[in-house]
C-alpha cells in the first residue's frame, strides 16, 4: 500500500507540469494575446512589452524558462494585476472558494446520504417516490439557474437571507444550497440504488439468518457495500464542484478562486492561468489519491501492490 | 453459425428490454415527452414561421429603436412572450432547443465512437496493450478537464477558431459563420469529456465478454480481429453504452449551458436554452419569463432524457429482478 | 419436543412468489416431519422449492414478492408462523441455524471473519467480546481450520471455498443450535472437498445432537448422511421414505429417474450416462395433471388430465404418483436398467 501512495505522489508533479504544458500550449498557440485584445498597438510599443516580457525570444527558450520557473513553485506576477505575485493572489481567493466548496460537498454528503438510505428502506413510498423526484429536479436545472431562482425567493422575496457577497454564516447558505444542490441528488440516487443492490446480497441474507435486527443488518452490513459507488462518485464530483464554484461566484458576486481563473483567461493573464490550473491540478491528483485509498480501506479485497 | 447465435442472443434480449421499458411508467413519459421536445424544435419553427411569420430573429415592426421596454409578458400572440430586443420567445426557445439538443446528441456520439473504439480495442487485445491505454486513460482522469476546455473554448472561440472548424462550418453553415464554428468547436470540445467513462465501461464489457463462446465461435469461422471487435463484441457491450450515453447527453447539455452562462458557449445569432437562461437571469426581478421559459423547458428535458436513462439502465439489467 | 418426538414439524405448507410472469406457486402444500437428533434429505432440482421451504421454516422469505400463505410450521411446539418478527429473531442463530451454497457471496465480503462468528454469540448468549472471541477460536478449531489464532482475523476473501464453508459451519453451529438447515452446502465446492465438509457435519451433529435438514440436488450426498428423505419437484413432495427404502424400492418414476442419474461406476462401464430428459417445468405455468408429465418415463393419459394421488405405500413412505404401487412393485422386483 504504501509503495502506491508514493508512486501515485510522485507522479503527480510531472502530471501537473503537463497540464501546465498543454494549458501553456494553448495559450500561446492562439492568436491575440493579453496586451492587445481590442486594437492594435504601434510597433515601436508592442516591441518593448515583447522584450519586457520576453516574447521576443524563441518559443522553445521561452518553455524552458516557464517550467523551470514553475517547477520551482514560481509562477511570477500577473500581468493584469501589476506586482502581484500570482502565489499571492491564489492564496489570497482561495480561502473563499475553498470553503464554498468542501460545506457544498459536506452538505451534499449528510443530505444526500441519509435520504438515499431511507428511500432504499423505505422503496416505493411516498419518501422515496418524492425523494428521488426531487433528486431529479435537481439533476435537470443548471446551477447557473438554480441561484437566482433561490435568491428571488429566499432573499428578494422573503427577505430571509442576503442575496449576495460574503459575510457571515447567513451569507453563506444560498451559495452553498446551490452548488450543492446537483451533488446531493446524484449523491441520494447512488446511495438508494447502491443500498438496494447490497440488500438483495446473499451475505445480507445470512445476517438476518443469525437474528440480527434490522438496524443492525443495515448498518453494519449493509452500509460498507452501499457506501463505495459514493465514495468512487468523490473524484468525478470534485471536478464538477471546480466548475460550479465559477458559477456561484459569479452569481454571488464571491471574490473566489473560480472568478479569478475566469478573468485571467479571458484576459489572456498567462502567469495567472498556469498559476491556478497547476494548483487545481495538483489539488485533484491529491484529492483522487485521498479516493482510492478510502476506498482501499473500506473494501479489504482491494489490494493495490 | 456465429451470426445465427449473435443474432439469437439479439432479439430476445432487445425485445425483453423493451417490454420490461414500457413498464416502466416514468420511462414511458420521459420517452413520450422526449420525441415530443425533439419534434417541436424541428418542425416547431417552420410552423411558426408558416402562421404567423415570426422567426428567431424577427423584430416586430412596432419595435423602435428608442423604446425603452420591448419585453412583454406572456400573451396570445406571444405565448411565451417577448426577450429584450422584443423577439418572440417561444421562437427563440424553439430554435434554442434545437441547438441545446444538437449540441447534446452529437457531442454524445463524438464521445461514444471515440470512447467505444477505444474500449472495446483495449479490452479485446488485454495485455500490455490494454495496460498501456488504460494508463492513458488514467492519465487523462486526473486531469482537471473544465479548466482545459475552458481555456480551450475561450482562446479558440469566435474569431481564433482554428482553420479546419472554420472550413467545416462554412461547408455547413455558409461562408464567415461565427457561430456555426463556435458549435462544431463545441461539439468536440464536449466531447472529450465524456469519452472516458464510456472507454472504461465498454473496455469492462469486453474484457468479461471476449472468452464467451460466441467469440471462440467467430474466430473458429475466420472472423477477422477487427470483424470480431466491431461486429460481434460490440453490438453485445450496447447495453451498457446506451444507457450510458442517455445519460451522457443531459450532463452535456448541462456543460453547455454552464458554458454560455460565461459567455463560451453558443453565441449570437445562435442561441441555446443555457445561453437563453443566462441572458435571462440579467432580469429576473423585472422580466422573469425571459428566464423561466427556457429554464423550464430545458429542466423538462433533460428530466426526461434522465427518467429515460433510468429506465433502460432497469431493463437492460437482468439483475434488477424483483427477487 | 412436542408429540412424537418431532424438533420440526411442518404440514401443508404453502410459500408463493408474485412475480413478473405470474404467480408463482413455489412451494406448495409440503409436509414433513424431522425428529430429533435425525437428518433429514432435502432432494430436488432447481427450482423444485426445495430452498424456499427451508427459508420459509426461519420466515426468511422476502416479503414483497414473497408470502408463506398458508401452512403451518411447529418447531419445538410453538407455530413459527404465529410468533412476531422479534421472537423469530431470538430463533435463528440460536436455536436454527443455516448454512448456504454459496460461502464466497454469503459472508460479508468487508467484515472480519472474527467479527461475523462472534456477533452471533454476543448477540444470542450474551458474551462480551473476550468470550466471543475466545469461543470463535474455539469454533474455527471445532471445524478443522489450522491455525485459528491467527486466521480468525482475516477476511473471507483470504480463505479458500472449503474453508469458507468451515467458517459458515462454525458460524452456524456457535450457539449450538437445535436443528441446522444445510441448503446445498457442497455444491459450489470441489468433489474431494465436498466429502470433507459432509463428513465435518456427520461428525458434529453426532458430538452435539444436532438435528439437520441437508438440501442437495445430488442423491449421491443424500445417500451416507440421512436417515429419511423427501424429493420435491414443482413445489411438492413427490416421494418421501427412509433413506434405505428410498434407495432399495423407489415408489415414484422421478426418484427412479434420480437414482437412475448418479454415475455407479460399477454398473456403468462403458454405456451413456443417464440424465432425466427435458427440463424442469416453469413453476409459474405448470400444466394440467402430473407435473412431471413430459419427462416421465411411464406417462399415461390420465397422467396429463388428473393431478397425482397421495399413495401412503407403507409406514414412513409415500409417493404422490398415479401408478405408485405399481412403480414400487417394479422396483422390488427388478434393476433399475430393466426399468426406465
Amino acid at each position: 500500500m504504501l509503495g502506491f501512495i508514493l508512486r501515485r505522489l510522485l507522479i503527480i508533479i510531472p502530471m501537473a507540469l503537463l497540464v501546465v504544458s498543454v494549458t501553456w500550449a494553448l495559450i500561446r498557440i492562439a492568436p491575440g494575446s493579453f496586451y492587445s485584445n481590442e486594437k492594435t498597438l504601434p510597433p515601436a510599443i508592442e516591441a518593448n512589452i515583447k522584450r519586457k516580457y520576453g516574447l521576443d525570444k524563441p518559443w522553445y527558450q521561452q518553455y524552458f524558462l516557464m517550467i523551470s520557473n514553475v517547477v520551482r513553485g514560481d509562477f511570477g506576477d500577473s500581468l493584469k494585476y501589476q506586482g502581484e505575485s500570482v502565489n499571492d493572489i491564489i492564496k489570497r481567493h482561495l480561502p473563499y472558494s475553498a470553503t464554498i466548496g468542501a460545506l457544498a460537498y459536506l452538505v451534499a454528503l449528510m443530505v444526500g446520504l441519509s435520504a438515499g438510505i431511507v428511500a432504499s428502506i423505505r422503496q416505493n413510498s411516498g419518501f422515496d417516490y418524492g425523494s428521488m423526484a426531487t433528486a431529479m429536479l435537481g439533476l435537470s436545472v443548471p446551477n447557473f439557474v438554480l441561484g437566482p431562482i433561490l435568491v428571488l425567493v429566499f432573499a428578494l422575496g422573503v427577505y430571509w437571507l442576503p442575496p449576495a457577497r460574503w459575510g457571515g454564516m447567513s451569507n453563506l447558505i444560498l451559495p452553498v444550497l446551490t452548488l450543492a444542490a446537483i451533488y446531493m441528488a446524484y449523491i441520494a440516487r447512488l446511495t438508494r440504488a447502491g443500498m438496494l443492490e447490497v440488500m438483495r446480497s446473499d451475505y445480507i441474507r445470512t445476517a438476518r439468518a443469525k437474528g440480527l435486527s434490522e438496524t443492525s443488518v443495515l448498518l453494519r452490513h449493509g452500509i460498507r457495500g452501499g457506501l463505495i459507488p459514493v465514495v468512487s462518485y468523490t473524484g468525478p464530483a470534485l471536478a464538477g464542484l471546480l466548475a460550479g464554484t465559477v458559477v456561484v461566484e459569479k452569481v454571488f458576486a464571491i471574490p473566489g478562486l473560480g472568478n479569478i481563473f475566469i478573468q485571467s483567461v479571458l484576459n489572456r493573464d498567462e502567469p495567472l492561468t498556469l498559476g491556478i490550473v497547476a494548483f487545481l491540478s495538483i489539488l485533484i491528483m491529491v484529492f483522487n489519491l485521498i479516493v482510492d485509498i478510502s476506498y482501499g480501506i473500506l473494501d479489504p479485497r482491494i489490494r493495490y501492490d | 453459425m456465429a451470426e445465427e447465435v449473435r443474432q439469437l442472443k439479439g432479439t430476445s434480449l432487445w425485445r425483453d428490454a423493451w417490454k420490461r421499458l414500457l413498464k416502466n411508467r416514468l420511462s414511458v413519459i420521459g420517452l413520450i415527452l422526449l420525441v415530443f421536445m425533439i419534434i417541436a424544435v424541428t418542425i416547431g419553427p417552420f410552423i411558426i414561421l408558416k402562421t404567423t411569420g415570426f422567426t428567431a430573429d424577427y423584430v416586430p415592426s412596432q419595435v423602435d429603436e428608442g423604446d425603452l421596454v420591448n419585453s412583454f409578458p406572456p400573451s396570445f400572440q406571444h405565448p411565451m412572450g417577448t426577450d429584450e430586443a422584443g423577439r418572440d420567445l417561444l421562437a427563440r426557445v424553439l430554435q434554442g432547443g434545437r441547438i441545446s439538443l444538437l449540441v447534446g446528441i452529437i457531442s454524445t456520439i463524438v464521445s461514444l465512437i471515440v470512447g467505444v473504439s477505444y474500449g472495446a480495442i483495449a479490452g479485446y487485445f488485454g495485455g500490455r496493450i490494454d495496460n498501456i491505454m488504460m494508463r492513458i486513460v488514467d492519465v487523462f482522469y486526473a486531469i482537471p478537464y473544465i479548466l482545459i476546455v475552458i481555456v480551450l473554448l475561450s482562446v479558440f472561440g469566435g474569431p481564433n477558431a482554428p482553420d479546419f472548424i472554420t472550413a467545416l462550418s462554412e461547408r455547413i453553415g455558409g461562408a464567415g459563420n461565427q457561430g456555426m464554428s463556435q458549435i462544431f468547436l463545441l461539439f468536440f470540445a464536449l466531447g472529450l469529456v465524456s469519452w472516458l467513462t464510456m472507454a472504461r465501461v465498454v473496455r469492462g464489457q469486453v474484457l468479461s465478454l471476449k472468452n464467451e463462446e460466441f467469440v471462440l465461435a467467430a474466430r473458429a469461422s475466420g472472423v477477422s480481429t477487427f470483424g470480431i471487435i466491431f461486429r460481434h463484441l460490440v453490438p453485445n457491450v450496447l447495453g451498457p453504452v446506451i444507457v450510458y450515453a442517455t445519460l451522457t447527453v443531459p450532463s452535456v447539455m448541462l456543460t453547455e449551458a454552464f458554458l454560455s452562462f460565461l459567455g463560451l458557449g453558443v453565441q449570437a445569432p445562435y442561441a441555446s436554452w443555457g445561453s437563453l437562461a443566462a441572458d435571462g437571469i440579467k432580469n429576473i426581478s423585472i422580466f422573469p419569463w425571459q428566464l423561466i421559459f427556457p429554464s423550464v423547458t430545458m429542466a423538462l428535458t433533460l428530466f426526461s432524457l434522465n427518467f429515460l436513462g433510468d429506465g433502460l439502465r432497469d431493463a437492460l439489467d437482468p439483475q434488477t429482478r424483483k427477487f | 419436543m412436542d408429540k412424537n418426538g418431532s424438533i420440526l414439524s411442518v404440514n401443508d405448507l404453502k410459500t408463493y412468489f408474485q412475480t413478473e410472469d405470474g404467480m408463482v406457486k413455489a412451494v406448495d402444500g409440503i409436509s414433513f416431519k424431522l425428529e430429533k437428533g435425525e437428518t433429514l434429505g432435502i432432494v430436488g432440482e432447481s427450482g423444485s422449492g426445495k430452498s424456499v421451504t427451508n427459508l420459509s421454516v426461519m420466515r426468511l422469505i422476502p416479503e414483497p414478492p414473497g408470502k408463506i400463505v398458508g401452512g403451518e410450521i411447529i418447531f419445538d411446539g410453538v407455530d413459527v408462523r404465529k410468533l412476531s418478527i422479534d421472537e423469530v429473531r431470538k430463533i435463528r442463530g440460536r436455536r436454527i441455524a443455516m448454512i448456504f451454497q454459496d460461502p464466497m457471496t454469503s459472508l460479508n465480503p468487508f467484515l472480519k471473519i472474527s467479527t461475523q462468528l462472534m456477533e452471533v454469540t454476543r448477540l444470542h448468549l450474551g458474551h462480551t467480546k473476550e468470550q466471543a472471541y475466545q469461543h470463535a477460536i474455539k469454533m474455527l478449531k471445532t471445524v478443522g481450520i489450522p491455525d485459528p489464532e491467527s486466521r480468525i482475523n482475516n477476511y473471507p476473501h483470504e480463505f479458500s471455498g472449503g474453508m469458507r464453508q468451515r467458517v459458515m459451519i462454525a458460524m452456524a453451529l456457535s450457539c449450538d443450535p437445535e436443528l441446522l438447515i444445510a441448503d446445498e452446502p457442497t455444491t459450489a465446492l470441489d468433489v474431494t472437498i465436498q466429502a470433507q465438509i459432509l463428513e465435518l457435519i456427520k461428525d458434529l451433529k453426532a458430538r452435539m445432537g444436532t438435528s439437520v435438514i441437508l438440501i442437495t440436488h445430488d442423491l449421491g450426498v443424500v445417500a451416507g448422511m440421512t436417515e429419511k428423505i423427501i424429493v420435491m419437484y414443482a413445489g411438492k413432495v413427490f416421494e418421501q421414505a427412509r433413506t434405505k427404502e428410498l434407495f432399495a424400492s423407489p415408489a415414484n418414476p422421478y426418484t427412479k429417474g434420480l437414482l437412475k442419474s448418479v454415475p455407479d461406476p460399477a454398473h456403468e462401464q462403458g454405456k451413456e450416462l443417464y440424465q432425466i430428459p427435458g427440463l424442469p417445468p416453469d413453476v409459474a405455468h405448470l400444466p394440467v395433471g402430473c407435473p412431471f408429465q413430459e419427462r416421465c418415463y411411464r406417462v399415461e393419459d390420465i397422467c396429463r388430465r388428473e393431478f397425482p394421488p397421495f399413495v401412503q405405500i407403507n409406514e414412513g413412505h409415500h409417493s404422490l404418483c398415479h401408478f405408485a404401487k405399481e412403480v414400487y412393485a417394479e422396483s422390488n422386483a427388478t434393476t433399475l436398467e430393466e426399468q426406465i
